[in-house]
C-alpha cells in the first residue's frame, strides 16, 4: 500500500489536464483579497487558472465538472507567509527544555547550515523534499503554497529562499531564489560576533563587496522600458552560473566570492531582502538602510514591536510578515509584544501578513488560520486592535504573496491566478473546520498522510487474527 | 506537616510497646518535616457574584443552557437554572456567553523557563545528573514571569503545575500553583496540593547524557538506571520505616533525592512521567508495578492512542497536545485524533501546553481535537470535552476535591468567556480565582502587570 500510495503521489503532477473547466457552486466564497465572504458564490477554473470567482453566474461550457459546495466554504489555498516547510522531517535541536545535548536529527533536517563555508550563496531549493510528511500534513489542512527561508548558520546571511507549492509531486518550486534572508536583531548580533553594531558593519561590508561585482551583472532594465521591470518580477540566475563568479575582486574581502555574487541581485533590487528584526529601534535602523542602498526591496520579518513604529513602516511602504499572536517578552527585543501588533500596524497602513517566525516553522503552518481567527476575535476585546475577517484571511493568502511580488500569481481567487483553492467544511478561520478538498494549479490533491493512515490502523484496538502491522 | 505528625504518633506507639517489654526505652523517632516551604497563599477578597443566563459547562460532563451560577466566600455556591439573587450580590448578564471552570495546565514551565528567555533565568533542568529527584521546581520558579498573566487573561488558566524539564530520568519535584500574582512562589503555591515527581523516558535523557558518554546513552540505559534508583529508594524507605516504627539513636542519613522517591512509594507524591511512545509507556507501567508505585499521568503521550486500553486498565491519564507532531523522532507518530481516541477508550484524557504561548489557547487545542474526533466518528459533546481542560487535570494533580469542576463548595475558579470557548474567536471576559476577580476585559485595572514589565514599553497594554 505504501508503494501504491507513492505511485499515486507521483502520478499526480502539478500539470493540470488541459481545457478542463471546473465550477464550484453553492458555497460561501471568500476571495482572499481582503473582501468579506460571499454566500452562495461560484468559482470557475480552467486549465489550472481561476477564470472568475465571487457572486457570479457564468455560462459553463459543456463538460464542465461541477462541484457542489453547498454548506461549505471556498477560499484560496493558505500561503504560509514565512516558513521552513519541506526542510525537515524531524528537526529537534538542543532546546532549553531538553537541557542541551547536541542536535540529533540524523540527517532528517536541512533547515540550517551551521557548519558550512557559505552563507548568502546558499539556495534553499536542494533542501526541499516535496515528499516530506510535513508537506502532506499541511496540504491536508489547506496550505497550498509556502514561502520557505533557510535558517541562519554562522553568518547573518541565511541564504536564498524560495516559494513552493505543497502538491503531491516531485516539483515543489514555484519560484527559486526569490529572496535573501538576513538576521539583523538578536540572532544576527550573535552571528556577527556579539553586537548589532557588528551586524550592521557586516551587512554594509557585504553589500560593498557585492557592489564590486555588480558591473559584471545583468543591468536592471530602466522603468521606461516596456518590458516588465525586473524588480517587479525578479528572476535571479544562480550566481554560480553567471559571469559574476569570474569578476575581479579586491584582496581585502570577508565574503567568499560565491556569497558576494549572490548579494548582487539584492543590491540591484532584483531579489527581495527579508530582514528578521523584532525591536522598534532595529526596525528603524533597517528602514534607514533603504536610504543608503536605494535598490533594496525590503520585507520585514517578525517585527514584534512594529506597532511602536507603525507610522514609519507604513510611510516606507515596506511589507511586514509578522508573528500573529506572540505577546510575550520572550527576549529583550520583544518587550512590547502584543497580539494587537498586527491589527495596529494594519490600522496604520502597513502591509501586514502572517508568518510562523520561530514557531514550529517546519511543520505547523496550518496553525496560521487559527492565528488569523484569533486576530478576528481580538476585535471584541476592549482596548485591543483586531482584524476584520476578510483581511485576516488575506493575511494568510494574498498579502504574503503580494509581499514578494507574486500577488498576481497566487494567494487569491482573482481571474488569472493559479487555481489553488480549498473547500472547507465551514469557516476556515475556525479551528473546528477542516479542509475537505484541496486543489493546486487546478489539480485535486490527495489528503492522506502518515497520520491519517495511523488513525485508520489504530481506530479500533480490539485484537484480531493478525497484528496491527497487517492493517493497511 | 500533618503527615509528619502521624508518623510521630506511630513512633510513640512503638516506644510504648517497647517499654511494656521491659527493655531500655529507645529515643523516639524524629519525624522529618515534609512541608518546609509551605504555601502562604491566601485567597483575595471577592464579592458575592451571580452570572445569569450563560451556557455553563460544569467541567463534570454537564451542560446548562441559560443557567445561573453564584460564587461567594471563595467557593461555588450554586449552579441552577433560576437562582434567587441574594441582596448585595453583583449580577452579571451572561446571555450569549459561556461559563466554565478555570483551565488547569498540568504541564507548564512558567517561572522555571520564564520570559525573557535569557540563560540567567533558565532554571528548569538540573542537567548535571540523570537522577535528580532532590531538586524542587518551586525553588526555581520566578513569580515575576510575565507568562503567568498571559495564561490568566488570554487563556483563562487558573491553576498550573510547574515541572522541571525532561533532561533527567528523575527531573525533580513539581509544584502546583494558583495563577495569582505574588511576591514569592510560596504566595502562589496551591495549599495542600500534593507534589509531583517529574520522570522522563525516551530521547531526552539518553541524548543529554549519552552525548557526554555518560549513562544513559540508550533506552535500555534509561530503564536500567531508573530501576537501580528505585531499588535504592525501596531500601531507603525500608530503613526509614523501621526507624519511624522503632525509634532509636541510629537516625538514618537524610538523602533528599531518596526522600522524594520515598514519597512516591508512599503514594504522597504523584508521578508525572514525560513519555511519548506507546511501547515505552507500557514499560514504565511495569516499572511502577515492579517497585510499588503508580504512574499518575504520561505527559506528551503522543502515542497514547495506540495503548488507550492499557492506560484505561491501569488508571493512568494521558496528557496530550492536539496537533503537535514530528519535532522529534518520538513524536513522529502523532495523530490529530489522539485525545478523543483516548477519551473514547474510557481512559483519562488531558490537554496540556508545555509552552508559554500555547497555554493561552488550550481551549482552542481542545476544540481542534474535539472536531477532529467527530470527523473520525467519535461524537463527544462539548461539555464532556471540557473535562480535558479542568476535571481530568485536577484529578491528575490530586486536587479534584477542591477545584476542576463547578460543584457546589469547590474553589470558585471560574471563567466567563465572551463566546463559545471552542471557537478561536472567543476569549475570557472575566476570570475568578477562589472567588476573587483577577481579570476583567472591560477594566484595564484588572490586568496583572509583573514587576519585570513596569516602566517597559507596552506596560499594562492588552496582550
Amino acid at each position: 500500500m505504501t508503494r501504491v500510495l507513492l505511485v499515486m503521489l507521483l502520478a499526480a503532477t502539478a500539470t493540470p489536464a488541459f481545457a478542463e473547466t471546473i465550477a464550484i457552486t453553492g458555497g460561501t466564497v471568500a476571495l482572499g483579497d481582503g473582501s468579506e465572504p460571499i454566500p452562495n458564490g461560484q468559482v470557475v477554473i480552467r486549465d489550472g487558472k481561476v477564470v472568475a470567482a465571487g457572486s457570479i453566474r457564468m455560462k459553463l461550457p459543456a463538460g464542465t465538472q461541477v462541484i457542489d459546495a453547498t454548506g461549505k466554504w471556498v477560499t484560496p489555498g493558505i500561503v504560509a507567509g514565512f516558513s521552513r516547510l519541506g526542510l525537515a522531517e524531524i528537526d529537534l535541536t538542543a532546546s532549553q527544555e531538553e537541557g542541551g545535548g547536541k542536535s540529533d536529527t540524523s540527517g532528517a533536517a536541512d533547515d540550517t547550515t551551521s557548519n558550512g563555508p557559505f552563507s548568502a550563496a546558499i539556495d534553499v531549493v536542494p533542501a526541499i523534499n516535496p515528499l516530506d510528511s510535513t508537506i502532506a500534513v499541511n496540504r491536508a489542512d489547506g496550505v497550498t503554497r509556502a514561502i520557505v527561508a533557510p535558517g541562519a548558520g554562522k553568518s547573518i546571511f541565511a541564504g536564498q529562499g524560495a516559494v513552493i507549492d505543497t502538491g503531491a509531486d516531485l516539483e515543489p518550486v514555484t519560484a527559486a531564489r526569490k529572496f535573501q534572508f538576513v538576521e539583523m536583531g538578536e540572532t544576527g548580533a550573535a552571528a556577527a560576533g556579539g553586537s548589532r553594531s557588528s551586524t550592521f558593519a557586516m551587512f554594509r561590508n557585504a553589500l560593498r563587496e557585492a557592489s564590486q561585482l555588480r558591473r559584471y551583472a545583468t543591468p536592471v532594465q530602466s522603468a521606461r522600458n516596456e518590458a516588465p521591470d525586473q524588480r517587479e518580477q525578479p528572476v535571479v540566475r544562480d550566481p554560480n552560473e553567471s559571469r559574476l563568479y569570474n569578476g575581479q575582486r579586491n584582496n581585502d574581502v570577508l565574503l567568499t566570492r560565491y556569497d558576494a555574487a549572490a548579494l548582487v541581485s539584492v543590491l540591484q533590487g532584483r531579489q527581495y531582502l527579508f530582514v528578521h528584526v523584532e525591536r522598534a529601534r532595529d526596525i528603524i535602523n533597517v528602514l534607514n538602510l533603504a536610504r543608503e542602498f536605494p535598490g533594496l526591496k525590503l520585507v520585514l520579518v517578525g517585527a514584534s514591536e512594529g506597532w511602536l513604529v507603525a507610522d514609519r513602516i507604513a510611510k516606507s511602504g515596506v511589507p511586514v510578515i509578522a508573528s500573529a499572536v506572540n505577546d510575550l517578552p520572550s527576549s529583550f527585543e520583544q518587550l512590547a509584544a502584543t497580539q494587537s501588533n498586527v491589527g495596529r500596524m494594519r490600522a496604520a497602513g502597513v502591509k501586514v501578513s502572517i508568518g510562523m517566525i520561530d514557531d514550529n516553522d517546519t511543520r505547523n503552518l496550518f496553525m496560521e488560520r487559527q492565528y488569523a481567527g484569533n486576530l478576528v476575535g481580538l476585535q471584541k476585546i476592549p482596548g485591543a486592535t483586531g482584524v476584520a475577517w476578510g483581511e485576516a484571511l488575506a493575511m494568510i493568502t494574498s498579502r504574503p504573496a503580494e509581499a514578494i511580488g507574486m500577488g498576481k500569481e497566487i494567494g487569491s481567487l482573482a481571474p488569472g491566478r493559479r487555481a489553488d483553492f480549498v473547500i472547507w467544511s465551514g469557516d476556515p478561520l475556525e479551528v473546528t473546520s477542516a479542509a475537505e478538498q484541496v486543489y493546486i494549479d487546478g489539480v485535486r490533491q490527495p489528503l492522506e498522510t502518515h497520520q491519517t493512515r495511523l488513525l485508520r490502523r489504530y481506530r479500533d484496538l480490539r485484537r484480531r487474527d493478525m497484528p496491527e502491522a497487517y492493517r493497511h | 506537616m500533618k503527615l509528619g505528625g502521624i508518623a510521630a504518633v506511630l513512633a510513640t506507639a512503638a516506644l510504648v510497646s517497647a517499654c511494656a517489654n521491659g527493655e531500655k526505652p529507645k529515643t523516639p523517632a524524629i519525624a522529618v518535616n515534609e512541608d518546609p516551604y509551605p504555601s502562604t497563599y491566601v485567597r483575595y477578597p471577592g464579592v458575592p457574584t451571580v452570572i445569569r443566563g450563560a451556557t455553563i459547562f460544569d467541567g463534570d460532563g454537564h451542560r446548562l443552557d441559560r443557567g445561573d451560577i453564584m460564587i461567594a466566600d471563595g467557593v461555588i455556591k450554586a449552579v441552577e437554572p433560576n437562582l434567587m439573587v441574594p441582596a448585595g450580590a453583583v449580577v452579571i448578564d451572561g446571555t450569549g456567553k459561556f461559563v466554565t471552570p478555570g483551565i488547569i495546565d498540568v504541564h507548564s514551565h512558567l517561572g522555571d523557563y520564564p520570559s525573557p528567555g535569557v540563560s540567567s533565568l533558565s532554571d528548569g533542568n538540573e542537567a548535571t545528573s540523570p537522577v535528580r529527584p532532590e531538586v524542587w521546581a518551586e525553588h526555581s520558579v520566578w513569580p515575576q514571569d510575565p507568562g503567568f498573566s498571559r495564561a490568566l487573561v488570554n487563556g483563562g488558566v487558573t491553576t498550573l503545575q510547574i515541572l522541571p524539564g525532561s533532561a533527567n530520568l528523575f527531573g525533580g519535584r513539581s509544584v502546583v500553583v494558583k495563577n495569582v500574582p505574588a511576591r514569592t512562589e510560596q504566595g502562589m503555591k496551591f495549599p495542600g496540593a500534593p507534589y509531583g515527581l517529574k520522570m522522563a523516558c525516551g530521547e531526552n535523557p539518553k541524548r543529554v547524557y549519552g552525548s557526554k558518554s555518560n549513562m544513559p546513552q540508550t533506552r535500555m540505559g534509561n530503564i536500567a538506571l531508573a530501576r537501580q534508583t528505585w531499588a535504592k529508594a525501596v531500601e531507603y524507605k525500608r530503613k526509614w520505616d523501621k526507624y519511624m516504627a522503632e525509634g532509636g539513636d541510629d537516625v538514618p542519613e537524610r538523602d533528599l533525592a531518596m526522600d522524594t522517591l520515598k514519597g512516591v512509594l508512599e503514594g504522597k507524591i504523584l508521578v508525572q512521567n514525560h513519555c511519548y511512545r506507546a511501547d515505552e509507556m507500557a514499560i514504565m507501567i511495569d516499572m511502577a508495578k515492579e517497585f510499588g508505585y503508580h504512574v499518575t499521568a504520561f505527559h506528551h503521550a503522543v502515542e497514547a492512542y495506540k495503548i488507550a486500553d492499557l492506560l484505561r486498565d491501569n488508571d493512568v491519564c494521558a496528557v496530550m497536545w492536539a496537533d503537535w507532531y514530528g519535532f522529534k523522532m518520538e513524536s513522529y507518530d502523532a495523530v490529530k485524533e489522539n485525545i478523543p481516541l483516548v477519551q473514547n477508550a474510557g481512559a483519562c484524557a488531558i490537554v496540556h501546553s508545555d509552552d508559554p504561548n500555547y497555554v493561552q489557547r488550550l481551549n482552542q487545542e481542545a476544540a481542534k481535537a474535539l472536531a477532529d474526533g467527530r470527523r473520525a466518528g467519535i461524537n463527544i459533546p462539548d461539555e464532556v470535552a471540557w473535562e480535558w481542560l479542568s476535571r481530568n487535570p485536577a484529578k491528575a494533580l490530586g486536587i479534584l476535591d477542591r477545584t476542576g469542576t463547578l460543584a457546589v463548595g469547590k474553589m470558585a475558579d471560574v471563567v466567563l468567556w465572551n463566546g463559545n470557548p471552542f471557537s478561536d474567536y472567543s476569549r475570557p471576559e472575566r476570570v475568578w480565582v477562589d472567588g476573587a476577580e483577577m481579570y476583567d476585559a472591560n477594566n484595564p485595572k484588572k490586568r496583572p502587570v509583573s514587576d519585570f514589565e513596569l516602566g517597559q514599553p507596552g506596560e499594562g497594554d492588552v496582550k
